[in-house]
C-alpha cells in the first residue's frame, strides 16, 4: 500500500467527502490559497471553488457557531479552528449551542458537523499555541471527541466524523502532520468507539493517545529489549469510549500505564483509570495504575523546558520498568 | 506642524532603526537555528509602533500583539533582555518561558503580547478602567491588527471603553492582511476606524507609514483620554514586508505589491524629512543607525552568553506566593 502523510490522510477524506456528499463543505481562517496553517487544505480551493471552501475573518466564535446553524439546516460543515487553543474563543458555541441543541430540542434536530483543530507541543509555540484541552470537550455531552494517531486513522476516523449525525470534535497533532504510513485509496470508514491495539504485548498495557501512541511504540521497542513485552492500546476516539478493548488488554498485563500529553489533573487520563478500577478489571490488577501525563503548567517557549513539559520517549520507559517492580 | 523637539525627533529615528536591525537579526538568528518556534516580523511598520508610543509617558501603557516587538521597543525595552527571551534563556524578559510572542515588560507599562489575536483588546480596556478607578491620569495604548478588528472581543472592548469613557487609544495597525486574508475580503466597510462610530468615539485614519502623521493623530488621542474624554480610534495604514510568519508562502499577493510598498519605506521617509528640515545631517543619521546597530550586536552577545533556564524550575511561575 502506498504511503501518505497524516496530513495528505485528513486532506484526502476531506476530497472524497466533498466529491461524495454535496453538502459537505469547509470553512475556516486561510483554509483556501494559504492551505491552512499547516498545509493541510492545500489545493482544495482549486478544486472546490470558494463556495465550498470557504476562508473566513479571525472570528472563531462565529466559525463554530455558523458551522453548528449550516449544520441544523441541513449541511455537513467541516470547520477549521487553527490551533486547539483558540477553541476558547468558541467555547459558548460549541459547548452551549451545538453540543445541547439535539437533547434540548427532545432529539428532534441534528448538528452534523466536524470541529478539526490542531494540538499539541514540541514547534516552540510557546504557551498560546500549544495545548491539548481534549478533556475539555469530553467533559460536554453532546460532543464526541477524536484524536488520530496514524495517517491510516485519521483519514478512516475523518470519513466516518464527517458522516456521523453529532458535533465531532477532530484533533489532531501538528508533529504527527509530517509521519507517513500505508493509507488505501479508497474512502473508509473506521468506527467511532473502537480502539485499536497498535502492539501486542503480555507485561504491561499502555494507553496512549495522539503522538503518544508513537512515543509509546518507540518505547516498547526498547523494552522488548529488556525482554519487557508492552501492549499498546490506542482509544483513538475518547468519547465513545471503547472499554472492551481497553479492559481486555488490562486482563492480560495486569499493569497499566496512561499516556497522554494533556495536563495531569483532570486530564482524560484521570477518566481512564477511574474506568479500569471501577469495574471487574481492577482485581487483574498486579500494580497500581499509572498516569503520566503533561505538568500542570503551561508549554514553556525554551527547548528543553518544552520537552521536558510533556511525556518523552524515554519517561515512558522509566514509568514502564517501575510497573515492572510489582510482581 | 510637529510640535517635537530635535532630541525625540532623533530619539524616535533610533528606535526606528532599532527595531529594524533587532528584527532582520531575529531572522537570521532563525535562520541559522539559533531560534525555534515562529516569529512575526514587523518590518515595514515601524512607524506606527514609535509614532504610537512616542506621546506616551513612561508610565503609561501599552498592550501589544504577535507582532509586537516594535512597541517593545519603542516602549523603552532592554533589548538584550529582548534578545535573551528569543534565544529562550533565563535573563530573557519571561525567563525564556514566553519567547517572541510573549514578551512583556509589566513594570515598565508593557502589559505584554499575547499570541492569541485580539486577546490584548480587553487587557488595555482593563488598564484603562484601573487608571480611571485610581484616579491617576496615565493612558493605555491598545495594539492590534486590521484582523483582530473581526473578532467578538474587538467590538466588546470598544463598547466598554467608550460607556465608561476609560483612557484608552485603540491603535489599529492595518498592514492590508491577516495572514493570507486581505482586508478587503474580510470586513464589509472600508477603514476599520468608520467603526468607531457604532462606539461614539472619534475614529482617525492616518498613514502609517509617515511617523509623524501617526504621532500627531495619536498625541490627540492621548490627550483627550488624559483629560477624560474616553477612548479614540486610530487607523494606521501601513504593510508588512515580511511573509505573516515563518511558515508563509506568501500565495496571496505579489512581489509586485510588495515591491511597491517598500518604496514607502517608513525609515527612508522620515530621514527624508529630518534632512530637508535641516533637523539632522547625514552623519548624524548615519551615526544613529550604527548605533542601532550596536545595540542589536550587544544585545546578541549578551543573548548567547546567557544561561539556559535549568528544568529544576520549571514548575515555578504557574502561581503567586
Ligand atoms: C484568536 C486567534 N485566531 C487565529 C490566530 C492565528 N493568527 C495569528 S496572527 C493572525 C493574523 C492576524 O492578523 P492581524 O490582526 O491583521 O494582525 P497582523 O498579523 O496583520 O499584524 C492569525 C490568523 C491567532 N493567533 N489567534
Amino acid at each position: 500500500m502506498r504511503e501518505i502523510t497524516y496530513a495528505e490522510a485528513i486532506r484526502e477524506a476531506l476530497r472524497q467527502e466533498m466529491q461524495r456528499d454535496p453538502r459537505v463543505f469547509l470553512m475556516g481562517e486561510d483554509i483556501g490559497v494559504y492551505g491552512g496553517a499547516f498545509g493541510v487544505t492545500l489545493g482544495l480551493l482549486e478544486e472546490f471553488g470558494s463556495e465550498r471552501v470557504r476562508d473566513t475573518p479571525i472570528s472563531e466564535g462565529v466559525i463554530a457557531g455558523a458551522a453548528a446553524g449550516a449544520a441544523l439546516a441541513g449541511m455537513r460543515p467541516v470547520a477549521e479552528i487553527m490551533f486547539m487553543d483558540f477553541t476558547t474563543l468558541a467555547m459558548e458555541q460549541i459547548v452551549n449551542q451545538a453540543a445541547k441543541t439535539r437533547f434540548m430540542f427532545g432529539g428532534k434536530a441534528q448538528v452534523p458537523m466536524v470541529l478539526r483543530t490542531p494540538a499539541g507541543s514540541g514547534t516552540g509555540a510557546a504557551a498560546q499555541h500549544s495545548q491539548s484541552l481534549e478533556a475539555w470537550f469530553v467533559h460536554a455531552p453532546g460532543l464526541k471527541v477524536v484524536m488520530p494517531s496514524t495517517p491510516y486513522d485519521a483519514k478512516g476516523l475523518l470519513i466516518s466524523s464527517i458522516r456521523d449525525n453529532n458535533p465531532v470534535i477532530f484533533v489532531e497533532h501538528k508533529l504527527l502532520y509530517r509521519t507517513t504510513g500505508p493509507v488505501p485509496e479508497e474512502p473508509y470508514t473506521i468506527p467511532l468507539g473502537v480502539a485499536d491495539v497498535k502492539r501486542e504485548g503480555v507485561d504491561i498495557t499502555i494507553i496512549a493517545t495522539s503522538i503518544m501512541v508513537t512515543r509509546a511504540l518507540a518505547a516498547a521497542e526498547t523494552l522488548a529489549k529488556e525482554g519487557i513485552e508492552v501492549e499498546v492500546v490506542d482509544p483513538r476516539t475518547l468519547k465513545p469510549y471503547d472499554d472492551e478493548t481497553v479492559n481486555r488488554s488490562v486482563k492480560k498485563t495486569g499493569r497499566v500505564l496512561i499516556v497522554h500529553e494533556a495536563y495531569k489533573t483532570n486530564g482524560f487520563g484521570a477518566e481512564i483509570a477511574a474506568r479500569i478500577t471501577e469495574g471487574e478489571t481492577f482485581f487483574h490488577l498486579v500494580a497500581p495504575v499509572k498516569r503520566l501525563a503533561g505538568l500542570d503548567i503551561p508549554i514553556p517557549y525554551n527547548r528543553t523546558l518544552e520537552r521536558h513539559a510533556v511525556p518523552q520517549e524515554e519517561d515512558i520507559v522509566r514509568a514502564a520498568r517501575e510497573l515492572m517492580a510489582y510482581k | 506642524m510637529v510640535d517635537i523637539s530635535r532630541e525625540k525627533l532623533l530619539d524616535m529615528l533610533e528606535k526606528m532603526y532599532t527595531i529594524r536591525y533587532f528584527e532582520q537579526k531575529a531572522d537570521e538568528l532563525f535562520g541559522r537555528g539559533k531560534i525555534h518556534g515562529t516569529m512575526h516580523l514587523s518590518v515595514g511598520q515601524e512607524a506606527t509602533a514609535v509614532g504610537s508610543i512616542a506621546p506616551l509617558r513612561p508610565n503609561d501603557y501599552i498592550a501589544s500583539t504577535h507582532r509586537g516587538h516594535g512597541h517593545c521597543i519603542a516602549k523603552g525595552a532592554d533589548v538584550r533582555r529582548m534578545m535573551a527571551e528569543f534565544l529562550g534563556k533565563e535573563t530573557g524578559y519571561c525567563r525564556g518561558r514566553g519567547g517572541s510572542m510573549h514578551i512583556a515588560d509589566v513594570e515598565a507599562g508593557n502589559l505584554g503580547a499575547t499570541g492569541v489575536v485580539g486577546g490584548g483588546i480587553p487587557t488595555a480596556v482593563g488598564a484603562a478602567l484601573a487608571s480611571k478607578l485610581a484616579g491617576d491620569d496615565k493612558v493605555t495604548i491598545c495594539f492590534f491588527g486590521d484582523g483582530a478588528a473581526n473578532l467578538g472581543i474587538f467590538h466588546e472592548g470598544l463598547n466598554l471603553a467608550a460607556i465608561w469613557q476609560l483612557p484608552v487609544v485603540f491603535v489599529c495597525e492595518n498592514n492590508q492582511y491577516g495572514m493570507s486574508m486581505p482586508v478587503q475580503k474580510s470586513m464589509p466597510v472600508k477603514d476599520v476606524a468608520e467603526r468607531a462610530a457604532s462606539y461614539a468615539m472619534p475614529g482617525v485614519v492616518v498613514d502609517g507609514n509617515d511617523v509623524l502623521q501617526v504621532y500627531e493623530a495619536v498625541s490627540e488621542a492621548v490627550q483627550r483620554a488624559r483629560e477624560g474624554k474616553g477612548p479614540s480610534l486610530i487607523e494606521c495604514k501601513t504593510y508588512r514586508w515580511k511573509g505573516h510568519s515563518k511558515s508563509d508562502q506568501e500565495r496571496y499577493r505579489t512581489r509586485e505589491e510588495v515591491e511597491a510598498w517598500k518604496k514607502k519605506d517608513p525609515i527612508a521617509r522620515f530621514q527624508k524629512w529630518l534632512l530637508e528640515k535641516g533637523i539632522a545631517t547625514e552623519e548624524e543619521i548615519e551615526a544613529i543607525s550604527a548605533r542601532a546597530r550596536q545595540i542589536i550586536e550587544d544585545a546578541v552577545a549578551f543573548a548567547e552568553t546567557s544561561p539556559e533556564p535549568s528544568p529544576d524550575t520549571i514548575m515555578e511561575g504557574v502561581y503567586a506566593e
